[in-house]
C-alpha cells in the first residue's frame, strides 16, 4: 500500500547540553503511509518532529528527502521541501483572522499586493472539503474554540500541498466528534498520497489510522511495527519498556558487536 | 472585517441582483458571515453563531456587541477629540477659528510623522525610545550640510533620511540579531544619538535654516487656490469609493461575503463630509498646507503597506505570535530590523518638519516632551501597546488630540507645568483604555 520512500532519517542524534535527547534514530516515511510516532513523555517525539521541521538541527546523522540527503536549517527549508508541521501549540496568530492564519507565510499575491478575495475563496473551499465548522473565516482566531483552532492549524498545513504532514498530538484537546473528523482527515491525507507522521498518546487513534507504528523510548528507537501484524499490548510494552522485543534485542546485539 | 451579505432569513429583503442560491437560506451578515457550503457537505454554519441583522438595528446591535467585547477601535479618540474641541472652543472662540485649525494641521505633522514610525514598532509589541534624539540628529545633519557646508539641498535631505535609516538599522541589528531588549537598545540610542547631534551641530549649537531650502518649502508651502483643498478631498473620497466598489464587485464575483452598496455609500458620505469640511476650513484661512498633504500621503501609503501587502501581514503576525510567525517561515530578524529602520526613518522625516517649523536645528531639537508626545499620539490614536493591533491613522488622530490640547492651552495661556501634567494624564488615560479594552477583549475571546 505504501509507495516510495519520501522521507528517511538515518542515525539522527540530538543533544541539549548534558541531555542526549535523540540517539541514532532511524525512521522512514513512504508516500501514502501513516506513521504513528509513539512513546512516553520525554521519549523524544517532539524533538524528532522539530529536527525534521528545521526548528532544531540534528547533531549527527542525515535526513534524506526522496532519496538524497538534505540539510534543513530553518523551518522555511522544510516547507520548501514539502514538509508541513502542525505543532502541539498550534502556533496560530490570535490577532489575525482565519484566512490570515491559513495563508501566513504563503500569501497569494497579485503584483505584490495580497489577494484577499482569492485567499478567502480558497480558505472557504478548503474548510468546506474538510467539513470544518467555523463561524466565519474573517473573525480573529482568538475567538475560536480549541477544537476549531486545531482544525484551522491542520487546514493550514494543507495549504501548501505538502508531501509529508507531521501532526503533533492533533487529537489531544478535541472532543469525540472533532477527533473523528481529524482521523478522517488523516485518512484523506493518506488517500491523497501524502506521507503522514502522527504523534499521539491515544492508542485507539493510533490503531485506527496508522499503517506503521514507530516507538521511541528514552530517545532511541524501540521498535517499528506494521499495524497488520501487531496489537496494542505489544506497542504499549515497547513504549514502557516492560518487555524487550526482537527489534531492541537485535539493536542491542548490534551495538555490542560494534563496540 | 465586517463584510456581509445583504438579505437575511428573518424577513430582510432578498438580494435582487442574482438568482437565489442554496446558501441564501442560511443566516448571514456581519463579521459573523457564514461559510458557504459545498453541495454535498454538512452545512458549515455553527448554530451558536450570533448573526447580525439587517438595517440600522443590525448596525446598532453590531456596534453594541463590539463595544461590550472591547473592540473600541477609534471611538475613544474621536470622543476625546470632540470633548477637547468643544471645551477649548467654548473657553475661547479663537480655538475653532479657521486660522488656528489650519495652523494646528501644520503643527501636528512633525509629531505625527514620528508617531507613524512608532505605530510600526508598537505593532511588533516593541518600543523605540530613541525617536526624539534621532529626529534631532537628522535635522542637525540636514542643517549643517545644507547651511554650513553648502551641500545641495536634495543631497542634504537624502543624507538626513539615510542617516535616520542607518540609525534604525543599527538599533534593529542589536535588537534582532544580538537579542538586546529593544527598550534598552533604544534608551541607549536616545542618549547616544543626542550626543552625536551635539557633535554635529558643533560649537555654535544652533544652525538657522535659510528659509528657502527644500525642507522649509515642504513645510511652509500652502496652496492658496480653492481647488487644491477641495480637489484633494474629492480625490481622496473618489479613491475610497472606487476601491470599495471594486473590492465589493470582486468579492461578489468570487462568491465571498461583500459589503453591500448601501453600506459603501454611507461610509463614502461620512468620509466626504469630514474631508470637505476640513477642506472648507483650510480654504477659509490660507489654503491647503503641503505638509498636511505629505502627512496624509504617508499615512495612506503606509496603511496600504500594512494592510494589503505580505510585508504588513508579517508585521502583524509578529505582533500576534512570534513563535508562530517564525514557524510560518517568516524571517523574524529581518522584519524586526526593517521595522526599526522604518521607525527611525519616519523619525528623521518628522525631525525635518519640526526643524522647518522653528526654522532651525538647535541643541534642544528632538528633546523635551517630543518622544513622549509621539508615543502618546500613537497610543491615544488606538494602536495597542501590546502589539498586533493598530493602524497608521492612529498617528493622525493621536497627533490631533495632543496638538489640540497644546494649542488650546497655549491660547488659554496655561503654563508649561500644567501642560505637561495634563498631557501626561491624557497619555495615562489612553494606556488605561488600551489595557481595559484588552482585558475585555480577552474575556470576550477577542484577544
Amino acid at each position: 500500500m505504501a509507495g516510495e520512500t519520501v522521507l528517511a532519517l538515518r542515525g539522527v542524534s540530538k543533544r541539549f547540553g548534558a541531555v542526549q535527547a535523540l540517539t541514532d534514530i532511524e525512521l522512514e516515511v513512504h508516500t501514502g503511509e501513516v506513521v504513528a510516532l509513539v512513546g512516553d513523555n520525554g521519549a523524544g517525539k517532539s524533538t524528532l518532529v522539530k529536527a525534521i521541521a528545521g526548528v532544531h538541527q540534528p547533531d549527527e546523522g542525515t535526513i534524506e528527502w526522496q532519496g538524497r540527503p538534505v540539510t534543513i536549517h530553518r523551518p522555511q527549508d522544510a516547507q520548501h521541501l514539502g514538509i508541513a508541521t502542525v505543532y502541539q501549540d498550534l502556533a496560530l496568530c490570535d490577532n489575525l483572522d482565519v484566512v490570515g492564519n491559513l495563508f501566513l507565510g504563503r500569501e497569494i499575491r497579485r503584483f505584490t499586493i495580497l489577494d484577499e478575495v482569492a485567499m478567502e475563496k480558497r480558505s472557504r473551499a478548503l474548510l468546506d472539503t474538510l467539513s470544518i465548522r467555523i463561524p466565519s473565516v474573517r473573525i480573529p482566531v482568538a475567538s475560536l474554540s480549541g477544537g476549531q483552532r486545531q482544525v484551522v492549524a491542520i487546514a493550514r498545513a494543507l495549504i501548501g500541498s505538502p508531501k509529508v504532514v507531521m501532526l503533533d498530538e492533533p487529537t489531544a484537546a478535541l472532543g469525540v466528534e472533532q477527533t473523528a473528523q481529524v482521523l478522517d482527515l488523516v485518512e484523506r491525507l493518506r488517500e491523497q498520497n501524502h506521507g503522514v507522521i502522527l504523534i499521539s498518546h491515544n492508542m485507539a487513534d493510533v490503531m485506527a489510522v496508522a499503517d506503521t507504528v514507530a516507538v521511541l523510548r528514552l530517545g532511541r528507537n524501540n521498535g517499528v511495527f506494521d499495524k497488520r501484524y501487531t496489537n496494542q499490548e505489544e506497542i504499549i510494552s515497547a513504549i514502557t519498556g516492560a518487555t524487550d522485543n526482537a527489534v531492541t534485542r537485535r539493536q542491542a546485539r548490534g551495538q555490542e558487536g560494534s563496540e | 472585517m465586517s463584510e456581509n451579505i445583504p438579505g437575511s432569513p428573518q424577513g430582510g429583503e432578498p438580494e435582487r441582483h442574482r438568482a437565489p442560491l442554496p446558501e441564501d437560506s442560511m443566516p448571514k451578515g456581519g463579521v459573523n458571515a457564514p461559510v458557504p457550503v459545498a453541495p454535498d457537505a454538512i452545512p458549515a454554519v455553527d448554530p451558536r453563531l450570533i448573526v447580525r441583522q439587517e438595517g440600522i438595528k443590525g448596525y446598532l446591535g453590531e456596534f453594541r456587541r463590539r463595544m461590550s467585547s472591547g473592540e473600541l477601535g477609534s471611538l475613544p479618540v474621536v470622543l476625546a477629540l470632540i470633548v477637547i474641541w468643544s471645551v477649548f472652543g467654548s473657553l475661547n472662540s479663537s480655538f475653532l477659528s479657521a486660522q488656528n485649525l489650519s495652523n494646528l494641521s501644520q503643527q501636528i505633522v512633525g509629531t505625527g510623522m514620528i508617531a507613524i514610525g512608532i505605530v510600526f514598532v508598537l505593532l511588533l509589541g516593541e518600543i523605540d525610545l530613541s525617536v526624539g534624539s534621532v529626529s534631532g540628529l537628522c535635522a542637525a545633519l540636514f542643517a549643517v550640510l545644507n547651511v554650513t557646508h553648502g551641500v545641495n539641498e536634495w543631497v542634504a535631505l537624502l543624507v538626513a533620511l539615510a542617516g535616520g535609516a542607518a540609525v534604525g538599522l543599527i538599533q534593529g541589528v542589536f535588537f534582532a540579531k544580538v537579542g538586546v531588549p529593544a527598550f534598552v537598545v533604544t534608551l541607549a540610542g536616545n542618549l547616544g544619538w543626542n550626543g552625536l547631534m551635539l557633535q554635529v551641530l558643533g560649537a555654535t549649537g544652533t544652525v538657522n535654516l535659510s528659509g528657502k531650502d527644500i525642507v522649509s518649502r515642504l513645510y511652509s508651502t500652502i496652496y492658496g487656490q480653492q481647488i487644491a483643498a477641495y480637489g484633494t478631498a474629492a480625490v481622496g473620497v473618489a479613491l475610497f469609493a472606487g476601491a470599495s466598489l471594486v473590492d465589493a464587485r470582486r468579492r461578489r464575483a468570487a462568491g465571498v461575503p461583500f459589503r453591500p452598496v448601501a453600506d459603501i455609500v454611507l461610509r463614502t458620505v461620512l468620509l466626504a463630509i469630514i474631508a470637505f469640511l476640513a477642506a472648507y476650513t483650510l480654504n477659509q484661512y490660507k489654503g491647503l498646507p503641503l505638509a498636511l498633504l505629505i502627512f496624509l500621503i504617508f499615512i495612506v501609503v503606509l496603511d496600504f503597506v500594512l494592510r494589503r501587502t505580505g510585508y504588513g501581514r508579517q508585521v502583524f503576525a509578529l505582533g500576534g505570535n512570534i513563535e508562530g510567525a517564525r514557524r510560518a517561515g517568516i524571517n523574524v530578524a529581518w522584519i524586526r530590523m526593517s521595522v526599526f529602520t522604518i521607525c527611525s526613518t519616519m523619525a528623521a522625516v518628522g525631525g525635518l518638519f519640526l526643524a522647518a517649523q522653528i526654522q532651525s536645528a538647535s541643541q534642544t531639537s528632538g528633546g523635551g516632551n517630543l518622544l513622549m508626545n509621539a508615543i502618546a499620539a500613537a497610543v491615544i490614536g488606538g494602536t495597542s501597546l501590546f502589539g498586533g493591533r493598530g493602524k497608521t491613522w492612529s498617528a493622525l488622530l493621536g497627533a490631533l488630540v495632543i496638538g489640540s490640547i497644546q494649542s488650546g492651552m497655549n491660547i488659554q495661556g496655561v503654563s508649561n507645568a500644567i501642560q505637561f501634567m495634563i498631557t501626561g494624564a491624557v497619555l495615562l488615560a489612553a494606556v488605561v483604555v488600551d489595557s481595559l479594552a484588552r482585558r475585555t477583549q480577552k474575556a470576550a475571546g477577542r484577544a
